[in-house]
């Protein structure tokens, strides 16, 4: 696996500055919105647009603590409960989705069954709609079980929309082992549960990474589910996000600019930490050999 | 210590990949499946391993049914085509990887891995991983892995197919070497003949899930029991030419016809005489057992130089007739030329008959 490291600057400056102003216009609605969290609410809707301004933190304070209208007292908003909402929610019904995924895929990939490939076929339909189409069907089993409004309902909903993906990915990861490196654990003493995490897993620790970045960046900015399934105490910030738009005064585009702010925080540092991973392992087959 | 399979049979749907084989593997013995590919022979040696489960028929290791038991409750070694190496360990710690499983103490384990390690000359490379080795570096620590335990037999499939011909004839060399120390049962799965030949007590020629003939690498290559084995070991091919029985006398002497009038009169195996004149029968000849001569005898059919090639000390001559192709091999100073017409003899006693139904027809010894 003697991998050769890039040469920096090999492409030459041409290809590095056309690469640089695309990824420029790409950037700019983030860099943009970044700068609008430190601006004042003149600033922000000053004409023209104004890229040289005094910075000021007031809208990050504001998203989580807000003088009331009516008595003009500073009071605590729900914001920090809904990034906790954000978080648990997403890393929990990715982790689940993960789990289960990986497994499915490892038996889809090493003990196929009868028609294997119209179980793996049923499983993508899932994913073939667009969520709208199902969503009063859900709607009406949540109310009915009870699950609308709870952790638990959310979670649920959210990991079954990431297992087919999780399955299907996962399983392209496990076909391109060499099973004979399986084996060969076997006939050397180990039972299927350690070829499975011992030798297995190790192996594709890359193509889990990709998987769970992706699945956990779908996730965190799901709102349509999010808006009619939770409840006042599991709202996740994309649905907060939404309910401070509007109101007797305007839209505050500060205050939204700074929980968007905010909101790309924890994702951002994710996909930072996994980065390295995640380039091996969306590039799996290509680079192994 | 010994494996037995009896009618072991695998079915994949309804596909026979091995088909009811009974085979003997003696303590000490090196066995060779050699076929060609899809012949069943890596199948029943997943199936002794405990890879693959049998369809039907038993695999028995030291006189116990192992049918029913996992791969790693069987105490087998096996050595796979592609290595298998662990990637991420280390040479010494894939060596030392099924010792772990049997719970030998770090004592013992270091001092197995030392005595493999300088058997096969893996000292210099012991802490790296897989992907720093070359394929033959690969190929010794799949076979260190394989015998650092202590099982009940060994098993190869295709050692030496990754391998460039240099280090394939060098290994070919050490592997022996090594399984004649350990005195355990080994099956060594192969479709290289010379392989087969060169490493094995015994060969098992397989094709189609069948055993065709067992038996030394001598014999299966001087008394092919039927025209598959005769037509698939020795390089170049042993010609296998279609004729028609006149007669024979009883003492070996027959005389064959060929399609365009020839004819030949030749000894052959005394059994001839059980056929009947104007059987029809297949004679296969060795291209090495052929003489050039350059005036008809008896025992000789005429034909004509269609192609030569120089193999170095030897040379390659593609005969045709017009009827039917044959190959010759001689010495490398013998002049041959495209076009000639030229004699070849059928020496006594080195021409194999084939009846119709495939199989040698030869008295017993």
């Amino acid at each position: 696996m003697a991998r050769k490291h890039r040469e920096i600057g090999k492409a030459g400056w041409g290809y590095t500055a056309v690469a640089s102003v695309i990824g420029f216009i790409y950037f700019f609605p983030v860099f943009w919105i970044i700068l609008t969290a430190f601006k004042t609410r003149t600033d922000a809707l000053a004409v023209p647009p104004k890229l040289i301004f005094t910075p000021t933190f007031d809208n990050f304070v504001s998203v989580f603590y807000r003088a009331s209208i009516t008595t003009g007292t500073s009071q605590a908003t729900d914001m920090g409960l809904y990034f906790f909402n954000s978080i648990f929610i997403a890393f929990t019904s990715v982790g689940l989705a993960l789990i289960v995924g990986t497994l499915a895929a490892y038996a889809f990939s090493r003990y196929p069954l009868r028609g294997n490939d119209t179980y793996l076929f049923i499983i993508l339909t899932t994913r073939m709609m667009p969520p709208i189409v199902v969503i009063i069907p859900i709607f009406l089993m949540f109310r009915l079980s009870g699950l609308a409004g709870s952790y638990w309902g959310i979670i649920f909903l959210y990991t079954a929309f990431n297992i087919p993906f999780s399955v299907w990915l996962v399983k392209s990861f496990f076909d391109e082992l060499n099973p004979e490196i399986e084996d060969a654990a076997r006939m050397d003493g180990a039972t299927e549960r350690r070829v499975f995490f011992g030798f297995c897993i190790p192996q594709i620790l890359a193509g889990l990474s990709a998987t769970f970045v992706f699945g956990l960046i779908l996730t965190w900015n799901e709102f349509l589910f999010a808006l009619l399934l939770t409840g006042v105490e599991t709202r996740t910030v994309p649905v907060a996000m939404a309910r401070t738009l509007g109101g007797e005064v305007g839209v505050d585009y500060g205050l939204l600019a700074a929980i968007v702010t905010l909101f790309l925080i924890p994702i951002f540092f994710v996909t930072f930490l996994l980065q390295n991973q995640l380039l091996r392992g969306v590039t799996f087959g290509t680079v192994k050999k | 210590m010994t494996i037995e399979l009896k009618k072991l049979t695998k079915r994949f749907g309804t596909l026979t990949a091995v088909d009811a084989i009974d085979l003997n593997v003696g303590d000490g013995e090196v066995l060779c499946l050699l076929g060609p590919s899809g012949c069943g022979k890596t199948t029943t040696l997943r199936m002794v391993a405990g890879l693959e489960f049998a369809t039907e028929g038993d695999v028995l290791l030291a006189g116990k049914r192992v049918n029913d038991l996992a791969p790693r409750d069987r105490n087998v070694a096996m050595s796979f085509q592609f290595y298998a190496l662990y990637p991420s360990l280390t040479v010494a710690e894939n060596l030392a990887y099924p010792l772990y499983a049997e719970k030998l103490s770090a004592a013992e384990i270091s001092k197995r891995v030392a005595q493999v390690s300088k058997t096969l000359q893996l000292d210099g490379i012991l802490k790296r991983t897989p992907g720093q080795l070359a394929e033959g570096e690969k190929q010794r620590v799949a076979v260190g892995r394989s015998i650092i335990r202590d099982p009940k037999c060994f098993l190869f499939d295709e050692p030496l197919s990754r391998l460039d011909v240099q280090l394939r004839e060098e290994m070919r060399g050490e592997i022996k070497e090594v399984l004649q120390d350990l005195s355990r049962p080994t099956v060594i799965v192969t479709h290289d003949q010379l392989e087969a030949l060169t490493m094995a007590d015994r060969i098992a020629v397989m094709r189609d899930g069948r055993i065709e003939q067992v038996d030394t690498p001598h014999n299966v290559f001087q008394r092919p029991s039927n025209l598959f084995v005769a037509g698939f070991i020795g390089t170049p091919q042993m010609n296998l030419v279609p004729a028609t029985l006149k007669g024979s006398d009883g003492a070996g002497i027959a005389e064959f016809a060929f399609d365009g009038g020839q004819a030949l009169k030749i000894q052959v195996d005394p059994a001839v005489s059980q056929l009947s004149p104007g059987a029809k029968v297949t004679l296969g000849i060795r291209p090495r057992n052929l003489e050039i001569c350059q005036d008809p005898v008896e025992d000789s059919l005429s034909t004509k130089i269609d192609m030569v090639e120089p193999m170095g000390a030897e040379t390659l001559a593609h005969m045709n007739d017009g009827y039917r192709d044959l190959r010759v091999v001689t010495d490398w100073r013998v002049p041959l030329a495209e076009g000639d017409h030229v004699h070849l003899r059928f020496p006594p006693g080195v021409t194999h008959i084939f009846t119709e139904d495939e199989q040698v027809l030869r008295s017993a010894t």
